[in-house]
C-alpha cells in the first residue's frame, strides 16, 4: 500500500514537471514570434528591455490564465496593432509579399516548358 | 523569340524590385501607434503606491470626469521633462491625474515625488510592468486622456507644452 503511495507521488511530480516544461515552451515560441517595439529588428524573445520582460511576464500570465497561443496573439495584436507579429497577415498591403513566391515559381515553370518545347 | 523574351524578363524583375524598393524604403519602420482612437479602459486590479490597498479600476473611472492617466517612473528622464506640465495640469480642476508608476521602487519613487512635486490624485503602482501591456504601452512616459471610461487621446513620450495646449482645449 505504502509502494503505491510513493508511486502515485512520484508520477505526479513527474508528471507536473512535464506541464510546467510545455508551459515554458509555449511561453518562448510566443515569445521568438513576438517584435520587440522597442528594440526593432529583435524579437521579445531575444530582447531584455523593460518592454520584452513585462511582455514576457504577461505572456506567463495568460498562459496561467489558461489562454490559448492564438488567442494570446489576437489580445496582443489587438493591443498592439499587426506590427508586433512577426508572421504578416494576408491582406491588401501584404498580397504582393505573398503571391510573389508563387508567382516567380510560374514564371520558372513558364520558362522551362518553353525551353523544353523549343528544343524540341 | 529567345532573344525577346529575356530581356523581357529582366526587365519586369528590375521593375519589381524597383517598386518594393521605392514603397519598402518610404514606408518608416518604426512602431507608430494609433493616438487617436476610442478604446475602453481596460480593467485593472492595482496595488496602491503609498499601502498595499488594491485599487479597482471600474472605481476611479466612473464619473464623467476628464482623467488623464500617466505612466512613469523615478528612473525615466524624460518623465522629469513632462513632470512641470503635469504639475500645471493639476491646477485645472476639470481634469484628474492617475499616476501609474512603472517598474518603480517606493524609496526612490517618493524622492522623486518629493523633489519635483506631486501632480497625481492617485498613484497605482505596476511593480512588474504586466499592467501597461494591458493598456497597450510600450515605453515611459505614456499618457491616455480618458472620458467616460473610454480613451480618446494618447501621448507616446513626454507632454510637452503642445499636448499640454491640446489637452486644455480638449477638456475645456
Amino acid at each position: 500500500m505504502k509502494f503505491i503511495h510513493i508511486f502515485l507521488i512520484v508520477i505526479n511530480i513527474l508528471n507536473f514537471n512535464l506541464l510546467k516544461a510545455d508551459e515554458i515552451k509555449t511561453e518562448s515560441e510566443i515569445a521568438k514570434n513576438l517584435r520587440c517595439l522597442i528594440c526593432q529588428g529583435q524579437s521579445v524573445y531575444d530582447s531584455d528591455s523593460e518592454f520584452a520582460i513585462s511582455l514576457k511576464l504577461a505572456i506567463k500570465d495568460k498562459i496561467q490564465q489558461g489562454m490559448s497561443e492564438e488567442e494570446i496573439y489576437s489580445f496582443l495584436k489587438m493591443k498592439y496593432g499587426e506590427w508586433i507579429l512577426y508572421d504578416p497577415v494576408f491582406n491588401r498591403n501584404t498580397y504582393f509579399l505573398w503571391l510573389l513566391p508563387i508567382l516567380i515559381f510560374l514564371v520558372g515553370g513558364a520558362i522551362i516548358i518553353k525551353k523544353f518545347y523549343y528544343k524540341k | 523569340m529567345k532573344s525577346k523574351f529575356i530581356p523581357l524578363i529582366f526587365i519586369l524583375i528590375f521593375i519589381i524590385t524597383f517598386v518594393i524598393f521605392y514603397k519598402g524604403l518610404k514606408n518608416p519602420n518604426i512602431y507608430t501607434p494609433n493616438t487617436n482612437l476610442e478604446k475602453d479602459v481596460p480593467p485593472f486590479e492595482l496595488k496602491s503606491f503609498e499601502n498595499d490597498s488594491i485599487i479597482i479600476s471600474e472605481k476611479i473611472f466612473k464619473n464623467n470626469d476628464y482623467y488623464l492617466m500617466n505612466i512613469w517612473a523615478s528612473w525615466c528622464i524624460p518623465c522629469k521633462v513632462e513632470h512641470e506640465f503635469l504639475m500645471k495640469l493639476k491646477n485645472n480642476e476639470k481634469i484628474k491625474l492617475i499616476g501609474l508608476n512603472y517598474k518603480d521602487n517606493f524609496k526612490n519613487a517618493s524622492s522623486f515625488l518629493n523633489d519635483l512635486g506631486n501632480p497625481y490624485d492617485l498613484i497605482v503602482s505596476d511593480r512588474d510592468g504586466t499592467a501597461s501591456i494591458e493598456w497597450g504601452a510600450y515605453g515611459v512616459p505614456e499618457s491616455f486622456l480618458i472620458y467616460k471610461s473610454k480613451i480618446i487621446k494618447r501621448f507616446i513620450g513626454p507632454i510637452n507644452n503642445e499636448d499640454l495646449l491640446e489637452i486644455q482645449k480638449l477638456i475645456r
